[in-house]
């Protein structure tokens, strides 16, 4: 029941009055929680408790129905995605050379855990089943730059590159 | 009537069209188990136990939703029935919390019937567990996960009875779970407290917020006064706590057992405060209606309801009466009246209220009800099931209590307190009293138009030369309708009675554990009922103001109603809260 840290909303006017107009043309529609949710993240880039409330309100059902249907479809996030988006692959190939050891050590560096993103906007971590270089494995993905063959202790090394660049300290 | 011909384990049985195998098994006296079935609440067929075969039909069937057809022929308890429930029931017991021994609902939770009557294996398949926090931060409800089925019986009850849906089913597979939005603590949710939820369970993941640890703290302590009070409804269901049936009334070796607890222990009558509430309301309404004042008035002695208008009808509040609900009065009246006349410190003195109502609980809570800023009037409030547990605790052998009367001062009360537990009873008392107000000679004292089972009643009276339209309503999701309806315009009432719960406070969120048996199949709202407006018929006095006590505190203590002293102990005030907050 822990509120987890998250970078404060920051929607704008515009975004407001595009959702805003998403609710209206569907409103009417039986089921139209679903696609309205679908723009809402194509707008916001995520569903942040701000976005279903005003999508709540504008479609008058619950805020917890429409919190039932975002966490159920994974394709739905709760957490804004970072600057740089880490994506660990959790593929088979991936897997059973270690993978796992990789996740958790981004999560310990980054302080977060998969699906989040750090308070201040710079990382977001995710897991994805295979990105296609499985003779790579284990792999990570950071933004478009594919990593592989890691350790964790290599993880570390690579990780800390990108947070210097960013001008933190690891 | 149409009918159709089906036979169950080959007895043939004759059915309404419309009703289910589970319906038609009943008319032939078989009763299909079920767990995620909740009549008119939760039919969803969702948690395979209700299975069985059907010849010529492929695979089994659930017979809580499925027809019962011409023709059809049904099989309740063949090897493959009994061997898919058990593996359900094994499956669900996997994850389950199995801590029965120390768990409020052993020995009446549905999973452990079913776990005994299937006789499965518990630890057939091993599952993770605990995997959920336990959130106990709100004032009234607990909820433990670890203990959940999934059946959404509690989702049902919130979202289409009362229409609130302040939980729901949240992520999915092995991490599905029901919560609040962003799994928050149902403390800060809009959560009214009305405990649907709790009474709709299965299983022990629902129950109050237990502070019957408190009171036995206190009666442990020689230098308390420890003074219970009973809600009107209590006497009508106390006794299915000790496997008495349905709408027995135990007024009397309720107060008795309470007697029993403790030395230090007085037990007084709530209905008594009921008839001081009608006092108070009855007054305010002809105040509001000669003196142009906001109509139409709500009644305000259902705390779940109360505070429904305060998250989603805000401005609906100055409809809300002013008068405290009978709980809080009586807190007041003890800490107040009581303590004076007998010169105890406040401080001495522990009232435990006995209510229906896990929103009661958050009611005794609310800063605005103290009469005193420095504490608290109520100090516990126990649900019935509390209240019966210090009572099987205390090693009472309750069914055979002689019947005893509550302690004085506070002993006598009169039909209309009495009515109060029922749907529609609070505005009948009310009007015997505005009646009576309006025309002195006034006779009628059964507005028989105002009970009843159907969900909004509309009735007008003619009272000296007044017009007074009124209309009674419970369960939150028909207030929903008959709000809107006022706000529209479409309707025009002089006084509104609501409580939140279906049927009022006899089936209220605090009241014993029904078996899924009686839920589903016997009219448990209309006997309890009974019990209450059978009383009030045998009632020396009917009218709330020829109770002696209401005659002695006014004359002692009150002066009268509506007066300086009556406002400042008797009346309180509201406050808009968030749709989406605590």
């Amino acid at each position: 029941m822990a509120d987890k840290s998250l970078p404060s909303f920051q929607g704008t006017q515009e975004q407001e009055q595009k959702l805003l107009e998403v609710i209206e043309k569907n409103k009417d529609l039986p089921g139209a929680l679903l696609p309205v949710l679908h723009e809402a993240q194509e707008i916001y880039g995520y569903l942040p408790i701000e976005v279903q409330q005003m999508v709540a309100d504008g479609l008058n059902i619950s805020l917890s129905e429409v919190y039932g249907v975002a966490t159920f479809y994974t394709r739905f996030s709760l957490t804004p995605k970072g600057k740089h988006q880490i994506s660990v692959c959790l593929g088979t190939a991936c897997y059973v050379k270690g993978s796992d050891k990789v996740l958790e050590e981004v999560e310990k560096m980054l302080g977060i855990k998969s699906g989040e993103c750090t308070p201040d906007g710079l990382f977001s971590i995710d897991s994805c089943r295979c990105v296609g270089a499985c003779g790579l494995a284990p792999v990570m993905m950071i933004d478009e730059e594919v990593y592989g063959k890691l350790t964790p202790a290599e993880v570390h090394k690579i990780l800390a590159r990108y947070m210097e660049r960013e001008g933190g300290s690891v | 009537m149409e009918t159709v011909h089906l036979k169950i384990n080959n007895i043939p049985v004759e059915v309404p069209k419309g009703y289910t195998i589970l319906q038609a098994a009943k008319e032939a006296n078989i009763e299909i188990p079920t767990l995620c079935y909740l009549k008119d609440i939760n039919c969803i067929g969702a948690c395979r136990v209700c299975m069985v075969e059907a010849k010529n039909r492929r695979g089994l069937l659930a017979a809580c939703v499925y027809p019962a057809e011409e023709g059809l022929e049904v099989f309740t308890n063949t090897p493959a029935v009994i061997k898919s429930r058990k593996t359900t029931v094994e499956l669900l017991l996997s994850t389950h919390k199995k801590k029965c021994l120390s768990c409020v609902r052993n020995n009446n939770c549905e999973l452990q019937k079913l776990a005994v009557e299937l006789g499965v294996d518990e630890d057939k398949f091993k599952g993770e567990e605990p995997r959920f926090e336990i959130d106990d931060l709100s004032p009234y409800i607990v909820r433990d996960n670890n203990k959940c089925v999934n059946c959404m019986r509690c989702v049902a009850a919130c979202k289409n009875v009362q229409s609130i849906s302040v939980i729901g089913g949240i992520d999915r597979g092995f991490n599905a779970h029901i919560g609040s939005a962003f799994d928050k603590s149902l403390d800060q949710a809009p959560c009214v407290g009305c405990g649907q939820c709790v009474v709709s369970c299965p299983v022990g993941a629902l129950t109050e917020k237990p502070q019957d640890q408190q009171v036995w703290d206190a009666i442990a302590d020689p230098s308390k006064h420890v003074l219970f009070f009973t809600a009107p409804s209590i006497k009508a269901t106390l006794g299915e706590a000790f496997g008495m049936p349905i709408g027995t009334n135990v007024e009397g070796k309720m107060a008795a057992a309470i007697k029993r607890l403790g030395t230090n222990v007085k037990a007084f009558n709530m209905d008594f405060t009921a008839d001081l509430t009608i006092i108070e309301e009855a007054n305010e309404l002809v105040e509001r209606i000669k003196n142009g004042g906001t109509l139409p008035m709500f009644t305000s002695c259902c705390p779940g309801w109360v505070k429904f208008v305060e998250h989603y009808y805000p401005e609906f509040l100055p409809n809300l009466s002013t008068c405290k609900s009978p709980q809080a009065m009586f807190g007041a009246v003890l800490k107040g009246y009581y303590c004076q006349k007998n010169s105890i410190d406040p401080k001495d003195v522990f009232v435990v209220s006995v209510i229906p109502c896990t929103a009661k609980k958050f009611e005794a809570t609310r800063p605005q009800l103290r009469s005193d800023e420095n504490y608290d009037d109520v100090d516990v409030a126990l649900t019935t099931r509390e209240l019966a547990r210090m009572i099987k605790r205390a090693g009472l052998e309750f069914a055979d209590l002689p019947d005893e009367d509550f302690d004085a001062p506070f002993n006598k009360a009169t039909g209309g307190g009495v009515i109060f537990g029922a749907t529609g009873g609070v505005l009948e008392a009310a009007l015997r009293t505005a009646a009576r107000i309006l025309d002195g000679d006034f006779k009628k004292i059964d507005f028989e138009e105002v009970r009843g089972p159907e969900a909004i009643r509309e009735v007008t009276y003619e009272v000296a030369g007044v017009t007074i339209n009124v209309a009674v309503t419970s369960g939150l999701g028909n207030a929903r309708k008959l709000l809107e309806k006022i706000k529209s315009g479409e309707a025009n009432y002089n006084m509104v009675e609501i409580m939140a719960c279906p049927g009022g406070c006899i089936n209220g969120g605090g009241q014993p554990y029904r078996t899924d048996s009686v839920s589903n199949f016997v009219d448990y709202k209309a006997l309890r009922s009974k019990a209450l407006y059978d009383q009030d018929k045998a009632c020396e006095f009917r009218v709330c103001d020829d109770s002696p006590v209401i005659k002695m505190i006014y004359d002692e203590f009150f002066e009268a109603p509506g007066k300086e002293k009556a406002h400042h102990y008797l009346h309180t005030s509201y406050v808009a809260r968030d749709k989406y907050y605590k």
